[in-house]
């Protein structure tokens, strides 16, 4: 089961820089989100998941055995959360984007990298 | 575990800004009450990161753990001396940026969100500096990139929107890597105290997973901090951004992305001593030369003021790299040093440029000039300022790189030594260019008057001068407390050294 999971986070992050890698701006968007849950599953994996047992130490013990670490689905739940932000804010940039260069093509989107240019042959004015 | 003091002093330098935010959310229509709101905030901050300090100063840690969990197990602040200078340079650089705001943040931008997009950037920034927890540290981190995407695109301008893209996609890269980085520490030490971690892993033998995880957060945090290779956002996206949020940005974001590589690599893995992660320093002595080499001759190529001092940006944190790199404790207290300084001169040096932009009509420094004659006590207090970043006596900035050079001769890594003296003579070149066009030569057009520089810009531009200046002259006590702070980070494995 251990091995399934590390092979499916592996594929999910070969998709993901697959993704990442392309020129449109709304699949960068969704390469990120992907490499996020990867992340995630790999990070389930860590809390060796044994058995179904509660993890709570039983009276007149000091150590938990048998149970999961509950701890990283915990770091799992923060990270879904924050994932969730940033994918709208970077969504609502994309949209931003597209009204204001009518494009999703990263290498069209370019108005950052002329502002100044010194090659460019035009003057910044304030 | 070091004892610790149990206080909710640790606390305020995030509460106080955060809960300023909220105010300033509920005024958001009323800009002049949010102003006054966000100023009553920042000089609270700074109060109580001042007050941390002076408790810290006397050599005790203190800590706040939330919800009376207790370390390891709960969330909590810690604040040593590297954290509390941190969180007070922090509170002056947004003491500065707030008076100079009163002349470049109208009402418009304050409308849009100006004061709680910055409050919560330096509630995020202080928060990163107090964690005591890595993957709180990583939360702070994302808090610190939303609030810093809100404040570059406050003005909704295409190139804004473009630049906060790039920036967003490589942040979002980085955090990943960091998050992933994190797991892969958990799952090998079982802890996320980074002061447990310390405890957990000294002595450990290298691992594959203890390794892949040390390089995971070596690129995520270089992703954030902006070093070669990983810098290319930086450039592309800064100085996209109103010249007052670039300054804050310029003096704190990038170096919490460092501050995380100290704690990280010194206190965790603890470079000095043994190889949990083979090869690391070697590494990140390379990189750190190379962001030097890169950043200082792309600046020189810049006309745009913004552009060129944003790669000013990227070289200026590579210099506390190379003493990172060095693994040594000269290295870690020339780090420490370095990284303070560095705060607060780009900042000043930024909320300069804005003053040039303000009395020129340009950012482009070829339609710049006549600064000197016409604002001569400006001019002076941006040449304080640009000579301290390039490290001239008796400013920090000599003093600064007189640490770094000398815990490479003391490494014995000679070439590191070479490369800071060359990247040296090039900054002064990059500075000269700047100088010499905006403040030196005549205006290019010969009838045009240069528009007064407000009261707020100079009053800003003093308080972030005089720090380095006063820095730099009483060297001495700043240097004490930084030696003592760095052996506080190294849990006092690494002493000796520097005389």
């Amino acid at each position: 089961m251990n091995i399934l999971y590390a092979f499916v986070a592996a594929g999910l992050v070969g998709c993901s820089v697959y993704m990442v890698l392309s020129r449109n701006v709304a699949r960068l968007l969704l390469g990120l989100s992907l490499m996020t849950t990867a992340v995630n599953l790999v990070l389930f994996q860590l809390g060796r998941n044994r058995s179904a047992q509660p993890p709570i130490i039983p009276k007149g013990e000091t150590t938990l055995t048998g149970a999961a670490d509950p701890v990283p689905q915990a770091l799992i739940l923060t990270a879904i959360v924050i994932g969730m932000a940033l994918t709208i804010i970077f969504a609502a940039l994309a949209l931003r984007a597209y009204r204001g260069h009518g494009t999703l093509r990263s290498d069209q989107i370019h108005s950052a990298e002329r502002l100044g240019d010194p090659f460019d042959g035009k003057v910044s004015d304030g | 575990m070091v004892e610790a003091l149990t206080d909710g002093l640790a606390f305020w330098p995030v509460g106080v800004p955060l809960a300023a935010a909220g105010a300033a959310i509920l005024f958001g229509r009323i800009p002049a009450v949010q102003r006054v709101v966000s100023e009553l905030g920042v000089v609270l901050m700074l109060g109580a990161a001042l007050a941390l300090l002076a408790r810290v100063a006397q050599g005790d840690v203190v800590a706040t753990a939330f919800g009376g969990w207790r370390a390891p197990f709960g969330v909590t602040f810690v604040a040593d001396r590297l954290s509390a200078a941190l969180v007070t340079v922090t509170g002056v650089i947004a003491l500065a940026v707030t008076i100079y705001s009163r002349a470049e943040i109208g009402a418009r931008r304050r409308r849009s969100g100006f004061d709680p997009l910055f409050l919560a950037m330096l509630a995020a920034v202080n928060g990163a500096f107090l964690a005591g927890d890595i993957f709180n540290l990583y939360v702070w981190f994302e808090l610190m990139l939303v609030t810093a995407i809100g404040l570059i695109t406050l003005d909704r301008r295409r190139a804004q929107i473009d630049g906060a893209i790039r920036y967003a996609a490589m942040s979002m890269l980085g955090a990943t890597f960091i998050l992933l980085g994190i797991g892969l520490l958990y799952g090998e030490a079982g802890s996320l105290n980074m002061l447990d971690l310390a405890e957990r892993l000294a002595g450990r033998p290298a691992t594959v997973t203890l390794s892949a995880s040390g390089f995971l957060l070596l690129a995520g945090f270089a992703l954030k901090t902006g070093i070669f290779p990983f810098f290319f956002w930086l450039p592309a996206a800064y100085h996209t951004a109103p010249i007052t949020i670039l300054a804050a940005l310029a003096g704190l974001l990038t170096k919490v992305g460092f501050y995380a590589c100290l704690r990280v690599f010194v206190l965790i893995f603890d470079l000095a001593a043994a190889p949990v992660v083979p090869g690391l320093p070697a590494l990140i002595a390379v990189i750190a030369a190379a962001t030097m080499l890169v950043s200082v001759l792309a600046a020189i190529a810049q006309v745009d003021i913004r552009r060129l001092l944003g790669y000013h940006i990227m070289g200026q944190v590579a210099y506390p790299m190379v003493g990172l790199a060095l693994a040594s404790f000269a290295g870690v207290t020339a780090a420490i040093f370095y990284t303070m300084h560095t705060m607060l001169v780009q900042t000043g040096l930024f909320l300069g440029a804005g003053a040039v932009v303000r009395a020129n009509g340009s950012y482009d420094i070829r339609r710049c000039g006549g600064l000197l004659s016409n604002q001569p006590f400006f001019a002076g207090v941006f040449a304080l300022l640009a000579v301290s970043m390039v490290g001239i006596p008796p400013l920090s900035g000599f003093w600064a790189k007189v640490f770094v050079i000398d815990a490479a001769f003391r490494g014995s890594q000679i070439w590191l030594a070479v490369v800071v003296l060359v990247v040296g003579f090039l900054t002064l070149y990059s500075m000269g260019k700047l100088w010499s066009q905006a403040f030196w030569k005549a205006p290019p057009r010969a009838r045009r008057v240069l528009r007064r520089i407000p009261l707020a810009m100079i009053v800003a531009l003093v308080l972030l001068a005089s720090s380095t200046l006063g820095i730099g002259l009483a060297v001495e006590p700043v240097a004490e407390y930084v030696r003592a702070a760095a052996e506080q980070l190294t849990l006092g494995r690494g002493t000796g050294g520097l005389p």
